[in-house]
């Protein structure tokens, strides 16, 4: 029987194991941890089911906005300093505001690390969720063939270190499976949760594991076992159980809120990260989606103090983080029968870090009245999302070129936002 | 044997990596296995899993009558598994019954959602009572409808109408967590809608789910109505005017179309994305589907049609004229559109063929099985019959090619242990550990159906750490040590061990590497690693435990 080493893209040293004596020696395929250089840092987060652009960023200027949302519209902001209600918008510009829930992105805002992008998303006409967030994912609006997604490509484009050996933990999903956006030919782990990635048994018997997937035929379950335990081994020896958040950062105890935890974990723990992914369900307000409380308002309270917790808890390493949210579409400017809102186009997103030039509320606005809608009723696009993404991959990552990132994609640099 | 299994294995999984489909296009004029793997392959595929003797049987009966029996899942008697099942009280219950004495509590509750999320788990924290007993029974119900699901599938005789229930239950997903009645509508639509339609007429099925509950709540058609633009069938009378609270009232007259139902229903139900309908027509489907609601559980309960919320315009659906002033037809006849579209025969016979065959199934296949489909009115038995009859199923391309999902890990290992049922939610939770929770799938699409997206480093840690807790008796019910024919290993040379355990759990369908690696005891140049691994507590598995454990992490026992 011919043994063969595996053939998934390099990154790992794969040895082809003899069944030797001593082929059970750790030395054999032994952990070694790759201490990167603190290399740049993006860090996606997508909130699934199509969050309401329009109650987030709140176009508070605009009369149509509070003709077509009668009962869920967030007020005007009122008072100044430190007098600001807390039951409206908070002004950022004198045009837009932010939803009282992001209050904690304030702050960011002001000092000029947080970057609000409105107006902004993909160029498909489609309204369903699957398929919106697939093309955000693979990045190829309208082309369901693409089976990879775009921070997979990333990978194969540049990485922190083209020279030394890449770390298992170069692309990290707090998932429990591999998100659509990080599926493709390069190696990527997903995991619920740092705490259970160990294998719970005797040290003999996870080796004679171990060997199963480094023998044998050279597939799927095969190369994703062997993975998976090279991957088990660097994170041991970078111990996240001693993990204490700094700087006084208080992390929700949502799910959401612990996975941006473990995010810093593997941001300070260097072993090699240089993407995150995470995401965030409930945005799909069809129903009751409520104002300056309620369902979206709920929502909202969570992710906004769980990214600030994040923010401050990484503190200076910020300078080498980008945080990038996204949304697959948004919602309809008018609300629906049920007091909330259905499918619509355009949407709006976060860029927030060290290097980022916030402060400012990016994107053409496009204005709400009935003949500046798409199709009559959504917000119109003027970003393409691929702009943003491939302005980010390449100004802060460092992409040498974003074509085999976003294939198909005419933009041109000049047209970027100048976001970061 | 085992050299040929082998290389089945190999050629296999070299196959999986390329994005050639499996099989050629042209269909095969033989099945291409031989008898026995024809019986492992079918008992991997028309069942969660062969338990000891499984085998046996398939050959005695035929394996052609065993796959028609399996078809006709009333003819096999179950009596076992119904009597363990009468240990959940909410599976017999009117669930109208559960839901009006919930009632109170639900209003509670709803109104402290309109508060939102954050307000209202602070409220459960601060003030337990009402609430905290609702919740709790809330919990009780999706425990006990999870914990029989998984009882059925780990024990019952009708296998194959497990597999239909797990493939119909996951193409109509609907999500426990959407809000406080869910739980209680899933009582009626596993028991009622979904399983006895699973191997029946698709449109029976397709119309069961359109007026369900579970369905009319999950995708919010309950709330939908005409637009105040639209007129509607009838106006609210002034009886039901004065049992309605004021902001229902308000709220019904106002009106408000709900598209959700209508989109997911073309999108994901029956014609599949691409399968030729516009935005127009999901906005008119929605039209048509409006009045199809749910009563309060104060005045029964269950499906209702309303024609004061109904949209009574005239509708054009995939080009057909619905005439205006029409009531409850409206959505009847958009139902009979739909399940009787060649899109949706295309859609559904590729959907089961990659269920049953492979994940780039032979387009030949996928045709005949759509033409079927068509030709027999939406028979689901005979679609299937002619997918797992045919020499595509058959083949060595197919041949344990598919990965297994995270219920079908947990329930295979159970079945090939011989395990008895367990009565704890604790392989439920299992199984929501591996990362399919049952029930907890928040998008109308449901798990994913096909190999990669099941596989990534985390995946295969919880799969090799659920092999680890089984074969360590941590699972209840399922106990090395109460599988009959290892008791007259016990003391049998590791290699008599090593070929027990892999004729159980993987059909004898292991690699010269893996059989080795099996069979190398301890050894005693290995450096122990026994310090911590952050203090969780490790099993230590001996004797033919260790065999097991093994294999149940295995590569091999990751496909069926």
């Amino acid at each position: 029987m011919e043994r063969r080493a595996f053939v998934k893209s390099g990154a790992l040293a794969l040895v082809t194991l003899g069944i030797s004596p001593g082929f059970l020696r750790r030395t054999a395929f032994g952990a070694e941890l790759v201490r990167a250089p603190k290399g740049k840092i993006l860090i996606c987060l997508f909130q699934r089911g199509a969050a309401d652009a329009l109650n987030m960023i709140v176009p508070h200027s605009e009369k149509a906005y509070y003709s077509m949302r009668p009962s869920i519209a967030i007020p005007r902001p009122t008072g100044s300093g430190r007098s600001v209600s807390v039951d409206a918008a908070i002004d950022l510009d004198g045009f837009f505001g932010l939803h009282p829930s992001l209050a904690p992105f304030k702050p960011l805002y002001d000092r000029g690390m947080l970057a609000p992008v409105h107006a902004v998303g993909s160029p498909s006409a489609t309204r369903s969720h699957f398929d919106a967030q697939d093309y955000m994912e693979s990045g190829t609006p309208d082309i369901k063939g693409t089976t990879d997604g775009w921070l997979n490509r990333y990978l194969a484009v540049k990485g922190t270190c083209d020279e030394c050996r890449v770390s298992p933990f170069r692309a990290v999903a707090l998932t429990p499976q591999t998100p659509r956006i990080m599926e493709g030919a390069n190696e990527v782990v997903a995991m619920n949760n740092l705490d259970q990635f160990t294998v719970r048994t005797s040290g003999s018997q996870a080796e004679r594991l171990e060997a199963l997937y480094r023998t044998g035929s050279a597939d799927l379950v095969h190369g994703t076992g062997a993975e998976m335990f090279e991957a088990v081994k660097m994170l041991k020896a970078a111990d996240p159980r001693q993990y204490r958040p700094r700087n006084g950062a208080e992390y929700p105890r949502s799910q959401f809120g612990q996975r941006l935890l473990q995010i810093a974990q593997l941001v300070k723990a260097d072993v090699g990260m240089e993407i995150a992914f995470a995401d965030v369900g409930g945005w799909d307000t069809h129903v009751n989606q409520g104002s300056v409380n309620g369902q979206l308002a709920g929502r909202l309270t969570d992710f906004s103090a769980s990214i600030a917790a994040l923010v401050t808890d990484l503190g200076d390493r910020m300078s080498d983080v980008v945080i990038l949210t996204m949304s697959e579409f948004g919602r309809m400017a008018r609300e629906n029968g049920s007091r909330g809102t259905d499918h619509g186009h355009a949407g709006a997103l976060f860029v927030i870090g060290g290097d980022v030039k916030g402060g400012k509320v990016h994107g053409r606005w496009p204005g709400l009245e009935r003949e500046q809608l798409y199709e009559g009723r959504d917000l119109a696009l003027t970003t393409d999302f691929r702009s943003v993404f491939a302005e980010v991959t390449s100004r802060h990552l460092g992409a040498a070129s974003t074509s085999k990132i976003f294939p198909g994609y005419a933009g041109i640099a000049s047209d970027w936002l100048g976001l970061v | 044997m085992r050299s040929t299994a082998s290389a089945l294995v190999v050629a296999v999984g070299l196959q999986f990596g390329s994005t050639q489909p499996v099989a050629s296009q042209t269909p095969l004029d033989h099945r291409e296995l031989a008898a026995d793997q024809q019986v492992i392959h079918a008992l991997n595929r028309l069942t969660f899993g062969a338990k000891p003797g499984d085998a046996e049987r398939v050959r005695e009966i035929g394996i052609d009558a065993w796959v028609d029996l399996q078809l006709h899942p009333d003819r096999i008697p179950d009596g076992d598994i119904e009597r363990f099942l009468s240990r959940y009280s909410v599976l017999k219950a009117d669930q109208n019954e559960l839901l009006r004495a919930y009632s109170g509590a639900q209003r509670e509750r709803r109104e402290a959602r309109e508060l939102g999320d954050t307000v209202e788990r602070q409220r459960r924290r601060n003030a337990p009572g009402a609430m905290q007993d609702a919740a709790t029974s809330r919990r009780a119900v999706i425990t006990q409808v999870q914990s029989a699901r998984v009882a059925r599938a780990v024990a019952g005789n009708r296998q194959l109408q497990e597999v239909m229930t797990d493939f119909w239950m996951n193409h109509f997903s609907v999500f426990a967590q959407k809000g406080p009645p869910q739980p209680y509508y899933l009582i009626e639509y596993e028991r009622d809608v979904i399983r006895p339609n699973s191997l029946g007429k698709f449109r029976d099925l397709l119309g069961a789910v359109a007026a369900s509950p579970a369905m009319l709540f999950y995708l919010d058609n309950a709330r939908s109505m005409g637009d105040t633009s639209r007129p509607r069938l009838a106006t609210v009378n002034r009886r039901r005017a004065r049992a309605l609270p004021g902001e229902q009232l308000a709220r019904l007259r106002q009106g408000g179309l709900n598209e959700n139902y209508g989109r997911e229903l073309l999108e994901l139900h029956t014609l599949g994305v691409d399968g030729g309908y516009t935005q127009q027509d999901v906005i008119d489907v929605a039209r048509a589907l409006t009045g199809w609601t749910i009563r309060s559980p104060a005045t029964g309960g269950g499906f209702v049609f309303r024609p004061e919320m109904h949209d009574a315009g005239e509708k054009t659906v995939l080009g057909r004229k619905l005439r205006g002033g029409r009531g409850i037809e409206d959505g009847q006849e958009v139902l009979d559109i739909l399940a009787r579209h060649s899109s949706t025969a295309r859609y559904i016979a590729r959907k089961l063929a990659i269920r049953f065959v492979s994940d780039s199934p032979p387009q030949a296949l996928v045709d005949r099985a759509a033409q079927v489909f068509l030709r027999t009115d939406g028979d689901i038995r005979e679609v299937v019959r002619a997918i797992v009859t045919s020499n595509e199923f058959y083949s060595t391309a197919a041949y344990r090619s598919k990965v297994k999902s995270p219920f079908e890990v947990v329930v295979s290992a159970l079945r090939a242990m011989n395990a008895v049922p367990d009565e704890t939610p604790r392989t439920a939770q299992a199984i929501a550990l591996l990362g399919q929770p049952i029930y907890g799938h928040q998008a109308p699409n449901g798990y994913p159906e096909t190999g990669e997206a099941w596989m990534n480093a985390g995946a295969i840690l919880n799969r090799i750490n659920f092999g680890i807790a089984a074969a360590s008796s941590r699972i209840p019910g399922a106990d090395v040590d109460a599988i009959p024919s290892f008791a007259a290993l016990k003391n049998a040379p590791r290699e008599k061990q090593v070929d027990a355990v892999a004729s159980l759990l993987l059909g004898g369908s292991i690699s010269p590497e893996t059989r080795a690696v099996l069979i190398s005891g301890e050894n005693p140049l290995l450096t122990r690693s026994d310090e911590g691994t952050m203090g969780r507590r490790k099993a230590q598995l001996t004797g033919i435990a260790q065999v097991v454990g093994l294999a149940l992490g295995s590569p091999e026992f990751q496909r069926r």
